[in-house]
């Protein structure tokens, strides 16, 4: 299985009394809460991180795009790829990735995407989410009823840009270029991998199958509350005839690592109620435009809201299903958002979720919320080196990654700041 | 009681709801508001007692599901005009210039008819009509809300009971669809008008000589008096304009008798 360290680049001073005062993390959060000297430190910071992560033994590091959003500090994904290009030797960079509706043209992706994978040497995935509604609606103004369309469009733009010989043309309904030649082009052929983070809807599981992508449920609720999704999409798997390849899936879990399970608890509590309690606190109006959702998925969750109300007991636990996040670290933990204890704890646990879930890209979290860089970096090497090596041979016997890089065999590396070449 | 036909209008059916008969006065066409009509509501039955009154489903909205092959503000135009050309095939006809009436969402298509396709419009009576927007008043966001069903309803009317008494579903219905048919309309009125409501018709309203009725409910939360003053401003026409008390933005929903009855007077007017 393929161990990747995912980074959402949280602002880390929200104040304590956030979420009395504020009403929402994303799209009017206020100004005055950021205070770009300490973003100056945060981008540094993160991306020491990421590359120890690199260093350390993961498979690839990833990162990803939101908009005016106070736990997610990158716009502008592909900018911290590049940086990472130059500073990692990690087999992957995953760029999770392009919201492909917010960008005029889409062949600017096309463009982007194959930079990076040259710069990198083969060594990008290319992430297409549709975007959430704070990011894609409200902060990027894009039209709810034609978000889906666009982004479609914007993809099959993408992909002939990157495979059609000739200069051709594109008359489409929302993107009309006549003269379309992308330079460069991807390193690798066809393309790169294509990994489309997706929530729980039928018709993105159906796309994904028939374009052979992987499907990435990037859910902040973690495996319990996963686990009915990634059943779904097994299960229209099945029903489309397609192999239960595991690596036709990612998940992502947030891990919090410690020499003993009591440590863990104590060490990684406040960064933990730093996130689901402050970077979660988002205004509900933001959260479902009315075109957002496709039709189907409407009825489906109409109808699934329903049969849960129908069947809901006083047993049931009153997070279930993770549509309100829990704050408490108590919660946290019994809820399944983190999984925190010793290393073979972990390990355990990680297995059972991979197996469960039938997941074979796992992308972790080891630095969450307001967490420091040594802490995050104590995280990231008691898992790899500790967690990793227990779980890293799974699948392998059995199955084949067809949407894993295929890098070039010679890089180039880069010169020492005072032209000498690397050792 | 209201009749229902369908009929083809740009190779998809729109359901045409229409009552009332005045040979004398050339029928009145309602282009509704913010969720469209999913039963004949009050209001028109209001207007039907003095002429012939004819609904017919804006695309998405309830009585006609197919909207997502129209992308442009033309393309919505082009589809208003053909609505209107499409009425000469209910039985009993209509042709002659009709009297067009709309309503919030409506009230943006019926003021661009009007403006390119004049010859189709003898009057013009427009109730909180969307198409323009000041950030410095702007309109309210209808599309960032707060899920929940009574939302929409304490935005669009004074008295929210009109709207849940116009979107009770009826015994044989189905309240599945009638959810998906209120989400529909919403993202309807959205690929229209997403994000400001801003159309550019003040561009156009020049174009507009016939006269034209503005009315607004008092306590319309969606859109600023102003707006009604802005068009007031823009049309060529004799403009007249009034206030409907009581009411919110669905001022037809929020108070049937008196907004019936402006506009009765308005198009009964013969001094215009």
């Amino acid at each position: 299985m393929k161990n990747l360290w995912f980074h959402l680049m949280p602002y880390k001073d929200l104040p304590d009394n956030f979420r009395e005062e504020h009403p929402s993390v994303w799209v009017d959060i206020d100004s005055s809460l950021l205070d770009s000297k300490r973003v100056h430190q945060h981008y540094n910071e993160f991306l020491d991180e990421l590359e120890f992560a690199g260093e350390a033994g993961f498979d690839g590091v990833c990162c990803n795009e939101h908009h005016q959003n106070g736990y997610g500090l990158m716009p502008s994904p592909n900018l911290i790829a590049s940086a990472l290009t130059r500073r990692t030797s990690a087999p992957a960079i995953c760029v999770m990735g392009n919201s492909l509706a917010l960008y005029n043209p889409p062949t600017r992706v096309a463009e982007e995407f194959a930079m990076l994978d040259c710069m990198s040497g083969g060594r990008l995935i290319a992430g297409f989410p549709v975007g959430t509604p704070m990011d894609t609606i409200f902060a990027c103004g894009q039209n709810p009823s034609k978000l889906r369309e666009r982004y479609y469009e914007a993809h099959d733009l993408v992909m002939r840009a990157w495979q059609e010989p000739e200069t051709f043309s594109f008359d489409g309904r929302f993107n009309q270029l006549r003269y379309v030649n992308v330079w460069p082009r991807p390193v690798q052929q066809p393309h790169p991998p294509v990994w489309i983070p997706g929530g729980g809807s039928v018709e993105t599981w159906r796309w994904c199958a028939e374009k052979d992508y992987v499907y990435s449920y990037l859910s902040y609720f973690g495996y319990k509350a996963g686990e009915a999704t990634m059943k779904g999409f097994w299960n229209e798997m099945d029903r489309l005839g397609k192999d239960r390849n595991p690596y036709r899936a990612g998940f992502l879990q947030f891990v919090a690592v410690g020499e003993t399970e009591q440590e863990a608890l104590e060490l990684y509590r406040e960064p933990a109620e730093y996130f689901y309690g402050r970077c979660l606190h988002v205004n509900p109006k933001w959260a479902s435009p009315a075109g957002y959702q496709s039709e189907a998925t409407l009825r489906a969750r109409v109808q699934s809201q329903v049969a849960l109300a129908a069947q809901r007991s006083a047993a049931a636990p009153p997070n279930a299903g993770g549509r309100r996040a829990a704050q408490d670290w108590q919660d946290i933990l019994d809820l399944g958002y983190v999984i925190a204890g010793d290393p073979d704890q972990v390990a355990e646990r990680i297995r059972e979720v991979c197996v469960n879930l039938n997941v074979g890209h796992l992308m972790l979290l080891c630095q969450f919320g307001n967490m420091s860089t040594e802490l995050a970096q104590y995280n990231t090497r008691l898992y790899a080196e500790r967690v990793l090596p227990q779980i890293k041979d799974l699948f392998d016997d059995q199955w084949q990654d067809d949407w894993w890089p295929k890098p070039l065999a010679e890089r180039a590396t880069p010169r020492a700041s005072n032209g000498a070449r690397a050792a | 009681m209201p009749q229902e036909h369908t009929l083809d209008v740009g190779g998809h059916p729109v359901r045409i709801l229409e009552d009332g008969h005045n040979p004398a006065a050339p029928p009145a066409v309602f282009f509704a508001g913010i969720g469209g009509l999913p039963q004949w509501p009050p209001f028109l039955s209001e207007l039907a007692q003095t002429r012939r009154v004819i609904a017919p489903s804006l695309p998405g909205f309830p009585g006609a599901e197919h909207f997502r092959h129209l992308d442009s503000l033309l393309d919505w135009i082009v589809q208003a005009v053909e609505t209107l050309e499409a009425l000469d095939a209910l039985p009993g006809g209509s042709d002659g210039p009709v009297d067009l009436v709309g309503s919030s969402v409506g009230g943006a298509l019926a003021a661009e008819v009007a403006a390119l396709a004049g010859p189709l419009v003898r009057r013009l009576a427009l109730i909180a009509p969307f198409g323009c927007f000041d950030a410095d008043e702007p309109a309210a966001d209808i599309w960032a809300q707060v899920p929940g069903p009574d939302t929409i309803p304490n935005l669009v009317c004074e008295h929210p009971a009109c709207w849940q008494a116009l979107w009770e579903v009826p015994e044989d219905g189905d309240a599945l669809e009638w959810q998906v048919m209120q989400a529909r309309a919403q993202e309807a009125a959205a690929r229209l008008l997403f994000p400001f409501g801003d159309t550019g018709v003040l561009r156009r309203l020049h174009r507009v000589d016939c006269p034209t009725l503005l009315l607004r409910g008092a306590n319309d939360r969606v859109l600023p008096a102003s707006y009604n003053a802005r068009f007031a401003d823009a049309l060529a026409g004799p403009v007249r304009s009034a206030t409907v008390a009581d009411a919110g933005h669905l001022a037809e929903l929020d108070a049937p008798e008196a907004t019936a009855r402006e506009i009765n007077a308005f198009l009964a007017d013969q001094g215009l």
